[in-house]
């Protein structure tokens, strides 16, 4: 039975753990040395400082100019006098500040016991011949925040950077997963996002105001642009239903509209102009160092997990995508499932347009192009069979973030651009022969019986 | 000619064949029986080569084979026709004849001496098929002829056929059987897989019983009786192939007036009763499954109407059929019953979501109570209610379909070839279950092709031909298949 669950679960997220041996194997490949700098510099100076001085200790912080060396002062200086340690200088400049001030203690007659330094300014040429320019602290110390070992990849900035890159590919890709599911594909989402980005831009800098347009003015025109995507959306699933005519072909044709209409709509030009406060979305972090996108993200995907799992839209979807005569002759509303789908399609690409237009300031109409492909791979990636019927929503997060972490992975091994796209290329291959051996399996299970 | 010693196949968890001795003489016909799971198919399978023996020896003509793959199994001079036909549809009969080993000259189709060869190959089984024909165009009886004849232009002297008149027509059967004779007369061996008794009585010279995955018996078809084969093959004596009902036919339910659908249904009219099982039989292809679909909604018709309790139907869909209480187990359950690969309870609760949810949440709690009650009381066979319907035999997924009906308070019940590909033992099942039905006051129209099944069950006899309703029999205990076989050919 244990086994039997576990089998199962690899079937079901075996990307998973292709995911966590990716990690594991980037993490090892990109070790490195590692100098901080700023304020975690600082405070782990500051713990040595006081490990290896006594209370009253005399402390002359020495640090270039600039956003990231007056962090280290700033920090260095509060916690050390937190601590009892007497700052006697604390400089922000070039070597020659530097030795001014050393030279004015020494002509003060204070004893230096410690002189704290960044990485860069340890290496000023002033301190050579200190000993002999101040006598009474020739036997102070000069300490420097140390290196040490640790992974590019994990670093903090760089999965937070990573998860950023998966957000809108991410939230584009669950409204894909279900038009996977029920049979169908979605060619026009990247094109939908650039519409979105282009028309939220465009309503709010000649309606809503330009830079000072409201917040609430903002949300209007965004959730206008998402609604405007949704249409289409509904337009597309209405030509597949009621007209019969394959969803490739349709979606093609929506792709190449939005994407003439999103230039057109521009002029073929970028849309600058919009408030800072639009930067909210894409930029901020409102809960601690989570990106908002990624908390969009997130949360859509929790939604979209419980309504698959838990609500009768997700039975249909499945269902439809597995035998939709059967369906049908069971009573499903094929047509209204199918078109429901191609709608939350378009609506999430509209949400993915929304995103880089905040990420960027700009609404342009050149936004993801070849973005459907990025899509459809992490969701084939993510384990659904484009054949229909078989898949899971978070396999998809797993595809998205396999894919995001394979080319982030790329970048911190410097491979050239066009070696990235062969290897995304022979990724997405690769997903799909697994989804054929799992298929094949399951035939030869069912000749079996 | 043929020797099959001591098999043995195991597949995880089930021991499918436990040595198993077949032998196939030359010029013979042998009947190969055995209730689904048997172990026929993969005895099949094991000759045709898409799988190893565990142990066991195969020899031909004394000499010992390996059969490794199909490729092997066609050197061996042995030819499988499966019920699903190994034709390319878009392509003319020469072509899927001789495809794999075209001749050639150079790299060019030599086809007039491909066509003169199918010609040769469809004379010698004495029938007349167009070589430039496209598989397509060709009925189901004259595919499977197309494959027959590729058979033989393998040179094949082992001739499997697996159920090959499950979807013949009577008519069609016949001119198989004389086919069949033909080919014994040249020494082919046929190994013929059928439930049907009556068609093992007319052409089978020698009996092969599978239960379980052992061989019960070999017998001289002259040796038994049918009741003896039956009690072979599932390990006890049927009383009563058709099982008695308590009959209590209560008022009109379902009126048809002139129903029309293009050339397929043409001007039906019946009334079908509370607590009756009325049977619509005639050949395939006679209108009688486009009729259903019609009263199911899946189809709408050009013309007629449909009256239910005395209300006039507008059927826009099977979604309007099953509010109003119609519902159909489709002849085809593995394409239009069930959607295969989701589970027991899933397919048993797509139309009944609407109790099954609250604002659109699934309670998924009260669906799986459901379910289980009606895999006790309809005896359903499952390891559990997730597994995938793909696992369960014909006669499970059948009465699957139906829990999924009677939850949806179905009072119209369509029975669409309730018995197809469903085994002796789980057959009866299903007719003590129609028989429930209709004591419960259901009102059951059965469209069979299997005569005597519509002779054993049913109340009013309703025969259809080229769409038309050609004739009713209401007086059922004194009617006769002969009797009906004349209203359905005409």
């Amino acid at each position: 039975m244990v086994s039997l669950m576990l089998t199962r679960f690899f079937s079901d997220y075996g990307m998973l753990l292709v995911l966590l041996l990716l990690c594991a194997l980037l993490s090892a490949a990109t070790i490195a040395e590692q100098h901080p700098s700023g304020a975690a510099a600082a405070e782990q100076l500051a713990g040595a400082i006081i490990a290896q001085t006594p209370a009253g200790a005399h402390v002359a912080i020495i640090a270039r100019d600039g956003d990231d060396d007056r962090a280290f002062t700033a920090t260095l200086q509060t916690q050390l006098t937190t601590a009892n340690r007497k700052i006697v200088a604390q400089v922000n400049g070039q070597p020659h500040h530097g030795a001014r001030a050393l030279q004015d203690l020494a002509g003060a007659g204070v004893k230096i016991d410690v002189i704290a330094v960044t990485k860069e300014a340890g290496a000023w040429a002033i301190f050579d011949d200190f000993a002999q320019e101040n006598p009474l602290s020739k036997d102070a110390q000069r300490l420097r925040p140390e290196s040490y070992y640790w992974p590019n990849f994990l670093k903090a900035s760089n999965l937070v950077n990573v998860a950023d890159q998966t957000a809108i590919i991410a939230i584009m890709a669950i409204g894909m997963t279900m038009v996977i599911l029920a049979g169908g594909i979605d060619l026009s989402v990247g094109s939908l996002l650039a519409l979105s980005a282009v028309l939220s831009a465009l309503l709010i800098r000649e309606v809503g105001g330009g830079r000072d347009a409201s917040p609430f003015v903002m949300i209007v025109f965004c959730v206008l642009a998402i609604f405007a995507c949704a249409l289409v959306g509904l337009g597309t699933g209405l030509l597949v239903t009621w007209f019969r005519v394959p969803a490739f072909i349709v979606t093609l044709g929506v792709m190449l509209q939005a994407r003439g209409l999103a230039e057109k709509l521009t002029g073929g030009e970028s849309v600058f102009g919009l408030p800072d406060a639009f930067t909210w979305l894409g930029r901020d972090s409102t809960l601690g160092f989570l990106p908002n996108s990624v908390v969009l993200m997130i949360v859509l995907y929790a939604i979209a997990h419980f309504v698959m799992a838990q609500t009768v839209l997700g039975r249909y979807i499945y269902a439809v995508g597995g035998n939709s005569e059967a369906a049908r002759l069971s009573g499903v509303p094929v047509r209204r499932v199918i078109v429901g789908v191609y709608v939350v399609s378009a609506l999430l690409a509209g949400v993915g347009g929304i995103i880089i237009a905040s990420q960027l300031q700009t609404g342009a109409p050149t936004y993801g192009s070849m973005y459907e492909l990025y899509v459809i791979a992490a969701v084939v990636v993510g384990g659904t069979s484009l054949s229909g019927g078989e898949g899971k929503i978070l396999g998809t997060l797993i595809g998205a973030f396999l894919i995001a972490v394979i080319r982030n992975g790329m970048n911190l091994l410097d491979l050239k651009s066009w070696d990235q796209t062969i290897v995304l290329g022979s990724i997405i291959i690769l997903a799909v022969l697994f989804d054929r051996a799992k298929h094949l399996g399951w035939l030869r299970w069912r000749s079996l019986q | 000619m043929l020797h099959m010693h001591a098999i043995d196949k195991a597949y995880p968890g089930v021991q499918a064949l436990r040595g198993v001795d077949l032998t196939l003489h030359s010029g013979e016909v042998l009947a190969l029986l055995g209730e689904n799971g048997a172990g026929k198919s993969t005895l099949i399978k094991i000759l045709a080569g898409a799988f190893l023996p565990d142990r066991g020896r195969i020899a031909i003509d004394g000499k010992p084979v390996t059969i490794r793959d199909p490729l092997d199994a066609r050197r061996a001079g042995i030819a499988v026709i499966y019920q699903e036909f190994n034709l390319v549809p878009t392509l003319p009969v020469v072509d899927n004849l001789f495809l794999g080993q075209e001749q050639t000259r150079f790299g060019w189709l030599r086809r007039g001496s491909e066509v003169s060869a199918a010609r040769a190959l469809f004379a010698r089984l004495g029938v007349a098929v167009d070589p430039w024909a496209l598989c397509r165009d060709l009925s189901i009886a004259q595919q499977q002829i197309v494959e027959i004849a590729r058979a033989l232009s393998h040179e094949a002297r082992i001739l499997v056929m697996d159920e090959p008149t499950a979807t013949l027509t009577p008519t069609e059967v016949e001119k198989l059987f004389a086919v069949i004779r033909e080919l014994k007369t040249h020494g082919i061996g046929i190994i013929y897989i059928s439930h049907r008794l009556d068609e093992i009585d007319t052409i089978a010279d020698r009996v092969m019983v599978l239960r379980d995955g052992e061989l019960v018996g070999v017998k001289q078809k002259s040796e038994v009786q049918r009741d003896d084969l039956i009690e072979m093959m599932v390990g006890r004596r049927l009383d009563q192939e058709f099982p008695a009902r308590h009959q209590k036919i209560g008022m009109p339910c379902l009126a048809v007036e002139h129903l029309s659908r293009g050339s397929k249904v043409r001007d039906v009219s019946f009334t079908l009763h509370r607590g009756e099982v009325l049977a619509l039989t005639g050949l395939v292809g006679s209108g009688r499954t486009e009729t259903a679909r019609i009263l199911f909604g899946a189809d709408r018709p050009d013309a007629g109407t449909i009256t239910l309790h005395g209300q006039r139907l507008n059927l826009r869909g099977p979604r309007d059929a099953i509010a109003a209480g119609i519902c159909l187990l489709s002849e085809d359950r593995k394409n239009h019953g069930l959607i295969l690969n989701e589970s027991v309870r899933t397919n048993f609760g797509l139309p009944n979501l609407g109790v099954f949810s609250w604002l659109g949440y699934l309670r998924q709690r009260i669906e799986r109570a459901a379910i289980q009650q009606y895999v006790r009381s309809l005896s359903i066979k499952v390891p559990s209610t997730e597994t995938p319907a793909y696992h369960l035999s014909g006669g499970n997924q059948q009465k699957v379909v139906l829990a999924k009906w009677l939850q949806a308070n179905s009072e119209v019940i369509l029975f669409d070839e309730p018995t197809r590909g469903i085994d002796v033992g789980a057959k009866v099942e299903i007719y003590q279950l129609i028989n429930a039905l209709a004591e419960q006051g259901k009102a059951i129209l059965m469209i069979s092709s299997e005569l005597e099944e519509v002779l054993g069950m049913a109340d009013r006899i309703l025969v259809m031909h080229e769409g038309r309703i050609t004739g009713e029999i209401a007086d059922v205990k004194n009617a006769t298949q002969p009797q009906i076989m004349r209203l359905a050919v005409r």
